[in-house]
C-alpha cells in the first residue's frame, strides 16, 4: 500500500463518532461518575433488600385490593372534591390580586432598586419551599381545614404569578411606555395605557395555568391537614381502605384532566 | 450666528412674543461614565417654525431633544418653556409641563394592541383624571378633536383599527395625531422618518410643516437626512460632539459648513458624482 | 376649516362585546364568591395575623446550629432520593416517549397506551405517589425513590414525546432508506435530535425533584421531611429554622446547577 493509503486506513481504524460531551474523555468521566454515584448512594441509603423483595408481592396485593374502586362513600368524595375546587379558585384569585404589586415591584424597569431587590428576594424565598411546607405553617397558625389550604395556595400563587408578571414587564417594549409618560400621564395611567395592554394576554394565560395547577396542588396539601380531597385520601390510606383510595385517585385524575382541558381551551381562545 | 439677526415678525406677519416659546440656556449632559453628550448648548425659539437639528450619530441630537421634556435628565442648564424652567420642576409639575410638549418618535411608540383611537386619545391623559381615563371617559370636545385630527392626517375611518395592523407611515401619522391632541406649545420629533421609506418620509415632513404653520406651533426635528432637513426646515441647527456649531437658515448650509459639522472630507461626493465617475 | 361635523361620541367596544365581557366578569365574580363563602373563613383570624407571624419569627431566632449535624445525613438522603428517582424515571421515560409520539408509535392502541401512562403519571402528585409506595414498600427512601420516579416518568416522557414529534422528518427518511431497522432508525436519526431536550428536561425535573424530595418525609418516604415535620409538631422552632435554611441551600444549589447545565446544552 502507498503511504497515503496506509494513513487513511489508520485513520479509519481510529475513527469514533463524536460525542455530545465534547471529548471522549469527558464522556468517560461522566459515565464513570454516574456509576460511582449510583454505587455510593445505594450503599449509603438505608436500603433493605429484603423489604424491597417483600414489597413486590405486597404491591400486587394492594393493587388487587384497589380494584374495583369503591364509590360507596361518594358524598365524602364529592364534598372533598368541591372543597379542593373552591380552594383552588379562591386561592388563584387572591394570588392574582396580590401578585400585581409584587410583579410591579419586581420589575427592574419599573421599580427603584431597593424595592426591586426586596421583591425579588421575596420571590426567591417563596419559590424555594414546597407548598406542603408552607401548608404546615399555615395549619399550625390557623388550624386544620381549608383556610390553611387557601392561604398556602394564595401565597404560592402570588409568588408564581408575581414572578411571571415581572418577567413580562421586563420584556415589554419600552417605547410606548416612554411615549405615554411624555404626554404627561400619571403612573397609574402609564400602567393602564402602556403596560397593561402589553402584558395582559400572556398574564391571563398564566393565570388560567395557575388555576389548573392550584387544583392539582390542593389535593396534595390536604395530606398535612389543609383541607380538600387530599385529606380524604390520606385518611383512606392510613385506614388501608385501598378500594376507596383508588376511587379517590381516579376522581383526582379526572378532576385534573378536566382542569387541564379547560385551561388549554381558554388559553387557545385567548390568542 | 446668522439667525439672531432675523426680523422680529416672520413672513406670516406673526409678531414675536415677549417671552420666547422655548429658550435653552447652557444645557449640558454628562453621563455617569463621564461621557459628555451635551456641552453648553443654547438655543432660542421665538416663533412658530420648523427647526431641524442635524449632526452625526452620537453628536447629542437625541439627548438634546429628550432633555427638553426631561426624558433624559440634564446635568446643568435651564430650559425655559414659555418662561417656566422645566429643569427645576418637581414630578407633579413636570407632568403638567409635559402636557404642553408633544413628542413624536422614530419607532412611533404606539401601544400596538390598542386601537388607533385609543392611541390618539392617550394624548389627552395629562388632562383627564385617573378614574375617567380608566373608563375611557374623555370629554366630547376631545373625541371630536380626535376624529378631526385623524381626518387631517389622512386616516379618516381608521379609528377602530389595531395599531399593529398599520403600515409605518400610517403609524407615524397616528403618533403625530396623538401629539397634536395635547394642543402643545412645542413639538419634538426624534428622527421621525428614520424608519420610513423616502416617499413616506417626504409626506410626513410635508405634513409636519403644514401642521406647524396651521397651528402656529414650533417644532424641533432631530433628523439625519440633510437633504430632507434642507427641503422642509425654516432653520437648521447642528451639533457636533455635543456643541452647537451651526444655527442659520438652510440656504446658508454650505458644503464646507457640512464638512465642518460631519467632519467628512467627501461630503461633496453626492453632488460631484460625475467627477467621481470620470 | 371645513364645515365638517365630527362625532363627539366614541365607544371602545360594541354593545355585543361589552355584554360578553360582563358575562365573563360576572361568572368569575360568582365563582369567587361561591368559593370564599363556602370555606367559612374566620375573618377575625386575619386581624392579628401579622402579630402571629412576627411572634413565630421571633421564636425561630436564633437558629439552633447544634441541631445541624443531626440533619446532614437526611439532607444527603434527600438528594439521593431525587437523583436516583430521576435516573430511574429516565430509563422508563425514553421508551414510553417513543410510544406516546405519533410518528414513532406502533399503532393507535400503543399510542393511546403511551398517552394513558403519561396522564396517569402526571395527574398523581409526587407526595401522593409517596403515600402509595409507602403502603407497598413500607417507610423509607425506597418508597421515596419510587414516588419520584413515578411522577417524573410522565413529565420527562411528555416533553421528549413532543420533541420526537417535532423531529426533522428528512433525517429519519434518509436513515430508513438505507434499510435500517426501526430500532436503528430511532437511535441514529431520532435520538440525537432529541438528546438536548432529553438532557435539559431531565435536569430540569431533577431540580424540581430536589424540592419535592424535601417533603416526602412527611408521608414517611425518607429524606429530611420527617425531621421537619417532627420539629414543627414539637414546636422546636429554632430547629425548624435550621432545617429550612438547609433546604433553602440545597434547592438553590440544585437550581443553579440545573440552570448552568441547561445553558451549556442549548
Amino acid at each position: 500500500m502507498t503511504t497515503s493509503a496506509i494513513m487513511h486506513a489508520n485513520q479509519a481504524a481510529e475513527w469514533r463518532p463524536p460525542t455530545i460531551f465534547g471529548t471522549r474523555r469527558r464522556r468517560a468521566i461522566v459515565w464513570i461518575g454516574f456509576a460511582l454515584y449510583i454505587v455510593w448512594s445505594v450503599t449509603s441509603l438505608d436500603v433493605d433488600a429484603q423489604r424491597i423483595l417483600a414489597g413486590i408481592p405486597r404491591a400486587f396485593d394492594i393493587l388487587a385490593r384497589m380494584f374495583p374502586p369503591n364509590f360507596e362513600r361518594w358524598e365524602i368524595l364529592l364534598s372533598g372534591m368541591i372543597e379542593s375546587i373552591q380552594i383552588a379558585i379562591a386561592a388563584s384569585i387572591a394570588g392574582l390580586v396580590l401578585s400585581i404589586p409584587i410583579g410591579i415591584c419586581a420589575a427592574r424597569n419599573l421599580a427603584p432598586k431597593p424595592i426591586y431587590l426586596a421583591a425579588r428576594g421575596l420571590i426567591v424565598a417563596g419559590r424555594t419551599f414546597h407548598e406542603v411546607i408552607i401548608a404546615i405553617f399555615f395549619v399550625k397558625l390557623f388550624g386544620f381545614g381549608p383556610v390553611a389550604g387557601l392561604l398556602t395556595l394564595a401565597f404560592a400563587s402570588a409568588i408564581f404569578l408575581g414572578k411571571m408578571l415581572a418577567e413580562d414587564i421586563e420584556n415589554m417594549k419600552e417605547g410606548p411606555v416612554e411615549a405615554v409618560r411624555a404626554v404627561g400621564a400619571s403612573f397609574g395611567q402609564v400602567i393602564y395605557y402602556a403596560v397593561l395592554p402589553q402584558v395582559i394576554v400572556k398574564s391571563l394565560g398564566v393565570f388560567i395555568y395557575r388555576l389548573d395547577a392550584n387544583l392539582r396542588h390542593s389535593t396534595v396539601i390536604g395530606i398535612v391537614g389543609a383541607g380538600g380531597i387530599g385529606q380524604t385520601l390520606s385518611a383512606s390510606f392510613s385506614r388501608y381502605d385501598f378500594d376507596f383510595s383508588s376511587a379517590i385517585l381516579i376522581t383526582i385524575a379526572l378532576m385534573v384532566a378536566v382542569g387541564e382541558w379547560f385551561s388549554d381551551w381558554v388559553r387557545r381562545r385567548l390568542r | 450666528m446668522g439667525y439672531a439677526a432675523a426680523p422680529l415678525s416672520d413672513s406670516t406677519g406673526a409678531v414675536k412674543a415677549s417671552v420666547p416659546l422655548l429658550e435653552i440656556q447652557g444645557l449640558s449632559k454628562v453621563y455617569n461614565t463621564g461621557r459628555k453628550a451635551l456641552d453648553n448648548v443654547s438655543l432660542v425659539i421665538d416663533r412658530p417654525q420648523v427647526v431641524a437639528m442635524i449632526g452625526s450619530s452620537g453628536a447629542g441630537k437625541s439627548t438634546c431633544i429628550r432633555c427638553i421634556n426631561r426624558l433624559v435628565e440634564p446635568t446643568s442648564g435651564r430650559i425655559l418653556l414659555n418662561g417656566q424652567d422645566v429643569v427645576a420642576l418637581d414630578r407633579r409639575e413636570l407632568r403638567l409641563a409635559r402636557r404642553r410638549i408633544g413628542m413624536i418618535f422614530q419607532e412611533y411608540n404606539l401601544v400596538e394592541r390598542l386601537s388607533v383611537m385609543q392611541n390618539v386619545l392617550s394624548g389627552r391623559l395629562g388632562y383627564v383624571g385617573l378614574l375617567s381615563s380608566l373608563r375611557y371617559r374623555f370629554p366630547p370636545e376631545d373625541i371630536r378633536a380626535a376624529f378631526e385630527l385623524l381626518d387631517r392626517v389622512g386616516l379618516a375611518g381608521y379609528h377602530d383599527r389595531r395599531a399593529d395592523a398599520l403600515s409605518g407611515g400610517q403609524r407615524q401619522r397616528v403618533g403625530i395625531a396623538r401629539a397634536l391632541m395635547q394642543r402643545p406649545d412645542l413639538l419634538l420629533l426624534d428622527e421621525p422618518t428614520a424608519s420610513l421609506d423616502p416617499k413616506t418620509s417626504r409626506q410626513i415632513m410635508l405634513l409636519v410643516g403644514e401642521l406647524v404653520a396651521e397651528r402656529k406651533t414650533p417644532a424641533i426635528i432631530n433628523i439625519h437626512d440633510v437633504a430632507l432637513a434642507k427641503a422642509h426646515a425654516d432653520r437648521i441647527v447642528a451639533l457636533k460632539d455635543g456643541v452647537l456649531v451651526f444655527d442659520d437658515i438652510p440656504e446658508n448650509l454650505t458644503d464646507s459648513a457640512l464638512a465642518a459639522i460631519y467632519g467628512d472630507e467627501d461630503w461633496a461626493a453626492p453632488h460631484s458624482m460625475s467627477e467621481a465617475g470620470a | 376649516m371645513s364645515g365638517k361635523q365630527y362625532p363627539s361620541v366614541w365607544q371602545r367596544y360594541s354593545a355585543g362585546e361589552r355584554l360578553v365581557q360582563w358575562l365573563w366578569i360576572a361568572g368569575a365574580a360568582l365563582a369567587a364568591a361561591w368559593s370564599v363563602s363556602a370555606l367559612e373563613i374566620e375573618w377575625a383570624f386575619f386581624a392579628d395575623a401579622h402579630e402571629q407571624a412576627a411572634d413565630l419569627i421571633e421564636r425561630m431566632w436564633p437558629p439552633r446550629w447544634t441541631y445541624f449535624p443531626v440533619i446532614v445525613r437526611p439532607l444527603i438522603e434527600t438528594i439521593h432520593i431525587a437523583t436516583l428517582g430521576t435516573m430511574i424515571s429516565l430509563v422508563f421515560a425514553v421508551p414510553i416517549a417513543f410510544l406516546a409520539a405519533r410518528n414513532t408509535t406502533y399503532n393507535q392502541i400503543t399510542w393511546l397506551m403511551g398517552r394513558a401512562l403519561l396522564v396517569l403519571s402526571r395527574s398523581v402528585n409526587t407526595v401522593i405517589w409517596g403515600l402509595v409506595f409507602v403502603a407497598i414498600f413500607g417507610p423509607g427512601p425506597v418508597a421515596g425513590i419510587c414516588a419520584v420516579a413515578a411522577r417524573s416518568v410522565g413529565f420527562i416522557a411528555k416533553l421528549i414525546a413532543e420533541a420526537i414529534e417535532e423531529v426533522d422528518h428528512g433525517q429519519v427518511e434518509a436513515i430508513e432508506a438505507t434499510g435500517a431497522s426501526t430500532l436503528q432508525t430511532y437511535s441514529t436519526a431520532i435520538l440525537p435530535q432529541v438528546l438536548p431536550v432529553l438532557i435539559g428536561t431531565t435536569i430540569y425535573r431533577w431540580d424540581i425533584n430536589v424540592r419535592e424530595s424535601s417533603v416526602l418525609g412527611f408521608v414517611g418516604a425518607g429524606g429530611i421531611g420527617l425531621y421537619l415535620y417532627a420539629s414543627i409538631n414539637q414546636f422546636a422552632w429554632p430547629q425548624v429554622l435550621v432545617i429550612l435554611l438547609a433546604i433553602f441551600v440545597i434547592v438553590i444549589f440544585s437550581e443553579a446547577l440545573s440552570g448552568y447545565v441547561r445553558s451549556r446544552i442549548t
